[in-house]
């Protein structure tokens, strides 16, 4: 398993590359150093004196991929694109456009993107569980039917309807929690109780109707059958059976989003006031501060990455058939 | 059962005991419950705290209360009128001939080769507490020479345990202009004051050179100790006085000396901040200010919330004792001669989207608030006489409106060097004049603006000398003054200028071709489809093609810097209250295209120039309000831009913050604020009780709809059990 791991890590590394490439150069379609400098040092009295000493101190200055100036390697590495992509594979981050320090930004701001992201996540998936097991139970019934609108009318609604309608009705008509802010320690949980409650809702249709297939499928099969004719109450079908053998679907999906839930959500805590990492990447995007937006989009690939392979570990796990080779 | 109330009943009881007796919707702690404090909210994180370098109002807002410069504006008199921060007494400006000779103060600018300010300081003002001042018993100071080890536990500025202070002297101030010049610094307003301040250019090149001949052995961001290094521009007199020197005459230099720019840094904070290992640790001067103001800034995570507290060693300033007539009467002067600041704390929650921010206002969580397009017409209405006041729910909650005309302009530009609408002949500044009468701003500002505005007559806004109201203030190119109000002249007169510059009925009169214009804008969203179909609308009374040329903000900029625009929109924020902060906008000498300067439109008239260069070295005068005429006079003739609107500012606050004057250009206005604790307290509880009735339904809705399902699930375990026992059952069970 060792070897398949190493191997899949260095797998890794011309993914990075390509994800990197691809971030900078879609960011350096729209934005150009000089659009970056401007909007770091304002719009009002900015000399072009300004605009290249800001350039030139932060390494803009040079060409974005080719430095025709220089010979050999140096054309390579001369350039934007090598200097700002070498230090971030040994994660030196570097220092955000605005001069601040983006390991200590992310550091900082991953634990109010856990807070409210693990809950959803661990509440999330054993309440769709549990209600595809109920109406994987109740197939062909009222709860079942009903079950099933109730998915379809969740998926259809979008998730900012979702933030604004939980914030207006709990906060602002029920007064039962605060519309928005964070605090630290117990402080905290006040402030989550409304973005978990919503988060949970918000991605109940999908998981709970994609759950509930998985489990009909595991039902319909012979050893289900043959459980049953045996005479095990329908509860040890479903619990004992059933669930473990839709474990591997279910952590295809859970497995691989486990370590995204550091980076927390852009939409939710933005309107949460949640000073988290999807906060973070909103405002550099607003910024145009790229520094930040590479960091955050390699971390997520990377994160996407040890996703992957924690899927396929826990595969192992749940199934002693699968061998990692 | 006992392990279900701990995992859940457990936390759920903690969570409503940290609320202790608190609204359930409360953010704020209980413990802060009727405290002096001011809670405000700020949507984006300010970039800079250090003077030198922060220009912009969210900044300011946080900086002008913590940092003093010499001069400020008075709370309540207007026109805005300069008064002294720091200083003794208004400095008096001295002029002086090339030889060093002094000149009278009357004087023909021309004959000015320099002007010497000289500042004098009230003793004794003292800093905020701060560890770059602490120092052991040996005199030394503690935390300047800070090792790896040293920073191993600190994470903010409030883990150095220690901190003192020092007196304010004029060194401070002096240190505080040469780092304008600093080459890791980008002052904004480095370019302008380097044509004013005597040498502070070739300073910046002295400063570059010291840097990099030191960055071997310090890093390149280690301490540039300034003292070393004299500016003829700024020096110390002694321990309270300072002289600046100015290239020619500046009268304007005196507004800048109320702005953050010219606040004292103490060279311990430099010193302090420039040490490796803190940057990285995000603690620096842009981020922990050091000032004499009134207020600290104890928290700072721009993430969350910053929160300003009464700086311990406030020198003490009095409310203010006269203001206009109509203060006395609005209870503006009840606290006049009290000492400031009134307000303990005041706490910024940073709330990024503007409905939570609104909502939190209403439920008293905000003491203010502004007005968005949203929430417009459920807090304001229009009395019969058209006068903007709050609905009858905020009256009811007694929130009440302060309106006041921003000193800002938005207008809408003609690119001066586009051949079809730019340059001076009569033709194309008939076709200017004629879109000026067809775009109906009136018609603009009631639609999209909600009224908060009003139609520009000329680039000045009011509120600034130079503007003028009235029938004198009129634009005659575009109104005509009927029964005491300016009326926009009849869309004939438009349709007529528009036939004499070439283009009858919207035809091109030689080519016969239709005439087509276009109109550059930033990329909008679907909700200023309207606004850009209304503008379609005003050209096509013209039966002129308007084309959006829609893009990013970037390229919009790169456009209007080549001058590859034909119309745009732009706006200016007054920086002081000198006509000439408006005028220069249009000098040819500030034109986007050849200097990069401010003059986006272009706009390049001799005349006009000649005049600007006449008046902005004059103090305000009848001669100097002719010239000013004059120029206005030209430029709405030449109409490079459409005049747009000066925008309303309407705020909305709660009954319990008091002292509340609307100061377009001062910003350190905390200090005379005033907050009713208790009554908030009162008011947060009447209007946020809990209501529980909803939960409860919604419980016992999903009780009930399991209920059918539970009870089927009983009768079908029961059944496969009734099953298992039956003898079919058994039999078939054995054969198998």
């Amino acid at each position: 398993m060792l070897n398949y791991i190493i191997r899949r890590m260095l797998y890794a590394i011309p993914i990075l590359i390509g994800v990197n490439l691809i971030t900078f150069t879609l960011f350096f379609v729209v934005n150009t150093p000089d659009d970056m400098a401007r909007m770091q040092l304002g719009i009002k009295r900015v000399t072009p004196e300004a605009i290249e000493k800001w350039k030139h101190e932060r390494g803009y200055d040079k060409p974005l991929m080719l430095n025709d100036g220089e010979e050999g390697a140096a054309k390579f590495t001369h350039t934007i694109f090598f200097e700002k992509s070498a230090a971030m594979f040994a994660f030196d981050f570097g220092r955000a456009d605005d001069g601040r320090d983006i390991a200590h930004e992310i550091k900082s701001r991953m634990l109010p993107s856990l807070a409210i992201a693990l809950p959803v996540f661990l509440l999330g998936l054993l309440a769709y569980i549990t209600f595809a097991l109920v109406m994987a139970f109740f197939r062909a019934t009222y709860v079942d039917f009903w079950g099933v609108v109730l998915c379809v009318a969740l998926m259809s609604i979008s998730s900012l309807f979702y933030i604004i309608g939980g914030q207006f009705l709990i906060s602002k008509l029920w007064h039962l929690v605060p519309i928005s802010g964070y605090g630290g320690g117990l402080d905290a949980s006040k402030f989550l109780v409304l973005p978990v409650i919503i988060g949970v809702i918000s991605g109940a249709g999908a998981s709970t109707r994609w759950y509930r297939t998985i489990f009909l499928e595991e039902m319909s099969k012979d050893y289900v059958r043959t459980a049953r004719a045996k005479g095990l109450p329908e509860s040890i079908v479903l619990f004992r059976h059933v669930l473990r053998n839709a474990m591997i679907p279910i952590l295809t999906g859970a497995v691989v989003v486990i370590p995204l839930l550091f980076l927390g959500s852009l939409i939710a805590e933005s309107f949460f006031g949640i000073p988290g990492l999807g906060s973070y990447t909103i405002d550099a995007i607003n910024s145009q501060d790229f520094a930040v937006v590479r960091a955050m989009v390699f971390l997520g690939s990377l994160l996407y990455i040890i996703g992957l392979i924690l899927t396929d570990i826990s595969y192992t796990l749940v199934d002693p058939r699968i061998r990692l080779e | 059962m006992k392990a279900l109330f701990k995992y859940l009943l457990a936390p759920l009881v903690a969570l409503l005991s940290a609320c202790g007796g608190n609204p359930w919707n409360s953010p704020y702690p209980a413990t802060d419950a009727g405290k002096n404090i001011l809670y405000s909210a700020f949507a984006e994180r300010p970039k800079h705290l250090d003077p030198v370098q922060s220009y912009s109002s969210n900044e300011i807002l946080l900086t002008a209360q913590i940092y003093e410069p010499p001069l400020q504006y008075h709370y309540l008199k207007r026109p805005y009128t300069l008064i002294p921060a720091t200083v003794t007494k208004m400095p008096v400006a001295q002029y002086f001939d090339k030889n060093g000779a002094q000149l009278p103060d009357d004087v023909d600018a021309a004959q000015i080769a320099y002007t010497i300010y000289e500042i004098s300081i009230k003793p004794g003002i003292r800093y905020q507490p701060h560890p770059a001042f602490a120092k052991n018993e040996q005199g030394q100071f503690l935390y300047h020479d800070l090792t790896a080890r040293d920073l191993t536990e600190v994470y903010k500025l409030g883990d150095f345990s220690r901190t003192s202070t020092r007196e304010l002297t004029a060194e401070d101030y002096v240190f505080e202009i040469k780092r304008l010049a600093h080459p890791r610094l980008h002052s904004p307003i480095f370019g302008l004051m380097s044509d004013y301040i005597v040498g502070l250019k070739e300073y910046s090149a002295t400063l570059k050179a010291a840097a990099e001949a030191q960055s071997g052995q310090q890093g390149k961001d280690g301490y540039l100790d300034l003292h070393s290094y004299p500016l003829e521009g700024a020096q110390v007199v002694d321990a309270y006085t300072y002289r600046i020197k100015i290239k020619g005459k500046y009268p304007q230099f005196m507004y800048w000396l109320a702005m953050p720019f010219f606040a004292p840094i103490p060279w311990e904070a430099e010193r302090f901040y420039t040490q490796p290992g803190l940057a990285e640790k995000n603690i620096t001067l842009d981020w922990y200010p050091v000032g004499t103001g009134p207020y600290m800034l104890t928290e700072n995570d721009p993430n969350r919330v910053m929160i300003l507290e009464k700086n311990p060693n406030f020198h003490g300033e009095t409310y203010p004792t006269e203001g206009m007539a109509e203060d006395e009467q609005a209870g503006l002067l009840a606290d006049a001669g009290k000492p400031l600041p009134f307000i303990d704390r005041v706490i910024f929650s940073r709330d990024k989207e503007s409905i939570p921010r609104w909502n939190k206002f209403l439920q008293g969580y905000y003491d203010a608030s502004g007005i968005g397009s949203d929430s417009f017409d459920q807090a304001v209405q229009l009395t019969g006489q058209g006068e903007a006041t709050v609905t009858e729910a905020m009256k009811a909650q007694g929130i009440r409106l302060e309106t006041a005309v921003a000193t800002s302009t938005y207008y809408m530009g003609f690119n001066m060097l586009d051949p079809v609408v730019g340059g001076l002949s009569e033709s194309a500044r008939k076709l200017r004049q004629a879109i000026s009468i067809a775009v109906d701003y009136e018609e603009y500002v009631s639609i999209f603006a909600n009224g908060r505005g009003i139609p520009a007559q000329g680039p000045i806004a009011p509120g600034i000398s130079g503007h003028r109201d009235g029938r004198e203030g009129v634009n005659s190119v575009v109104y005509d003054w009927l029964h005491e109000r300016p009326q926009r002249k009849p869309i004939a007169s438009a349709r007529a200028l528009l036939a004499e510059a070439g283009y009858p009925n919207g035809m091109d009169a030689k080519t016969g071709a239709p005439l087509v214009l276009y109109f550059d804008v930033t990329s909008r969203g679907a909700d200023d489809k309207s606004s850009l179909d209304w503008m379609r609308k005003q050209f096509q009374k013209l039966n002129i093609q308007l084309v959006v040329r829609s893009t990013d903000y970037n390229r919009f900029q790169d456009k209007i810097r080549k001058g590859n625009a034909q119309i745009f929109e732009w706006g200016w924020n007054a920086d002081y209250p000198d006509p000439e902060n408006f005028l220069f906008l249009l000098n040819g000498a500030e034109r986007k295209v050849d200097n990069d300067g401010q003059n986006a439109a272009n706009y390049d008239n001799p005349e006009y120039n000649r005049l600007f260069e006449q008046m902005k070295n004059m103090e305000d005068s009848p001669k100097r309000q002719q010239i000013i005429d004059r120029m206005v006079e030209i430029l709405r003739h030449d109409a490079p831009w459409l005049w747009g609107y000066h925008p309303k500012d309407y705020g909305l606050y709660h009954a319990w913050y008091g002292n509340v004057k609307s100061n377009k250009l001062s910003h350190n206005n905390i200090k005379y604020f005033r907050i009713d604790g208790s009554l908030r307290e009162q008011k947060r509880r009447e209007w946020n009780e809990p209501v529980l009735w909803p939960a409860v339904l919604g419980l016992l809705v999903l009780v009930a709809s399991l209920t059918p399902a539970v009870i089927a699930y009983r009768r079908r375990e029961q059944g496969t059990g009734t099953r298992q026992a039956s003898p079919a059952a058994q039999g078939g069970a054995s054969n198998a």
